[in-house]
């Protein structure tokens, strides 16, 4: 394995949509020359048992994520303040997915 | 039935030269999409060799001249290349085969109807890394173009008739050639010369027989049924 092309080629985010009516959710990573491969390496990685009927791949670089120092200052404030949770309301039966 | 036998035992032995790349494939990703492939034919064997008889003993108790594969699909994986040169003449002939069969009333009707599906992705898959690998670095081009040279005698005989399959195999060569030139052509590569046919070109397995390193492969893929008959984990 000298001079691996894994190590050259860019890392890949993988969604998978696994019914229709459901958002992608993140189902891992990969490595894959160009956007076309990483799209076949992620069918044949995480939708070989039909966990899946739509795949984005998106590449890693591109994703900007927020800081863990910066974790309190973000995520904190929301913490205290029950009103913006949508726990006040009777939720229907029969709504799924919510 | 001839048929089932020849067309289960390319599904077989292409899956087990496959199944040879597990743990050496150039990367993990290409190694599960190889393992995948193989997978799928070794399913598409499972099928047709049971119309021909039982799997088991068919696949692990025959002698080398028993074998009906078309002899390009015991050829050696080479370098990953080559690989992708006996997967791309192998997949585009077995997609335009059982795009045929699935629309006949044939035996091989059901099967190819759902294995055609399967062979499609195994075609986009060789065809996607001839593009690269063809239009890719100097080395590469010429490693495809070395991969798809030695292999290209080979091809005859994917169209020499099979008794049992209702086909016309003048119409499957020409689509057959129209798609790989197509491919070659996108992938600034150009289709092979040589002979296909006649004295100069290889290809006898439908009669049995087969080139020196089918013997070595069927040797390593029955060792194991032959020394602990029934085996099972």
């Amino acid at each position: 394995m000298s001079g691996s092309p894994s190590a050259e080629w860019p890392l890949w985010e993988v969604f998978v949509r696994s019914r229709r009516g459901l958002s992608h959710t993140h189902a891992g990573s990969l490595h894959a020359p160009d956007a076309e491969m990483a799209l076949r390496n992620a069918r044949d990685l995480y939708t070989r048992r039909s966990e899946g009927v739509s795949i984005w791949v998106v590449p890693s670089a591109e994703i900007t994520a927020s800081s863990p120092d910066e974790r309190d200052p973000f995520f904190e404030p929301s913490a205290d303040k029950p009103y913006r949770h949508p726990t006040f309301y009777a939720i229907p039966e029969g709504v799924r997915h919510l | 039935m001839t048929a089932a036998l020849a067309l289960g035992d390319d599904a077989l032995v292409l899956s087990h030269r496959l199944g040879e790349w597990a743990g050496h494939a150039p990367v993990l990703e290409e190694e599960v999409a190889l393992a995948n492939i193989a997978l799928d034919l070794l399913g598409q064997a499972r099928v047709l060799l049971s119309l021909a008889g039982d799997e088991d003993e068919l696949a692990y108790l025959r002698e080398e001249r028993a074998f009906r594969n078309v002899q390009l699909v015991e050829q050696p994986n080479g370098d990953f290349a080559q690989t992708i040169a006996r997967q791309l003449y192998f997949s585009t002939y077995q997609e335009l085969l059982y795009e045929r069969l699935a629309r006949g009333t044939g035996p091989f009707a059901p099967l190819a109807a759902k294995a055609v599906k399967e062979v499609a992705y195994h075609r986009d898959h060789a065809e996607q890394w001839t593009l690269r690998l063809g239009d890719g670095t100097e080395e590469s081009h010429e490693r495809m173009r070395r991969g798809l040279d030695a292999l290209w005698r080979f091809t005859g005989e994917l169209f020499e008739p099979v008794e049992g399959c209702e086909v016309e195999w003048h119409t499957l060569h020409d689509a057959w050639l129209t798609r790989i030139s197509s491919v070659l052509e996108r992938a600034t590569l150009t289709v092979p010369e040589g002979p296909r046919r006649g004295g100069w070109a290889a290809g006898a397995g439908r009669q049995g027989l087969h080139t020196e390193p089918f013997g070595r492969m069927l040797a390593e893929m029955q060792h194991l049924h032959r020394s602990h008959p029934g085996a099972t984990w």
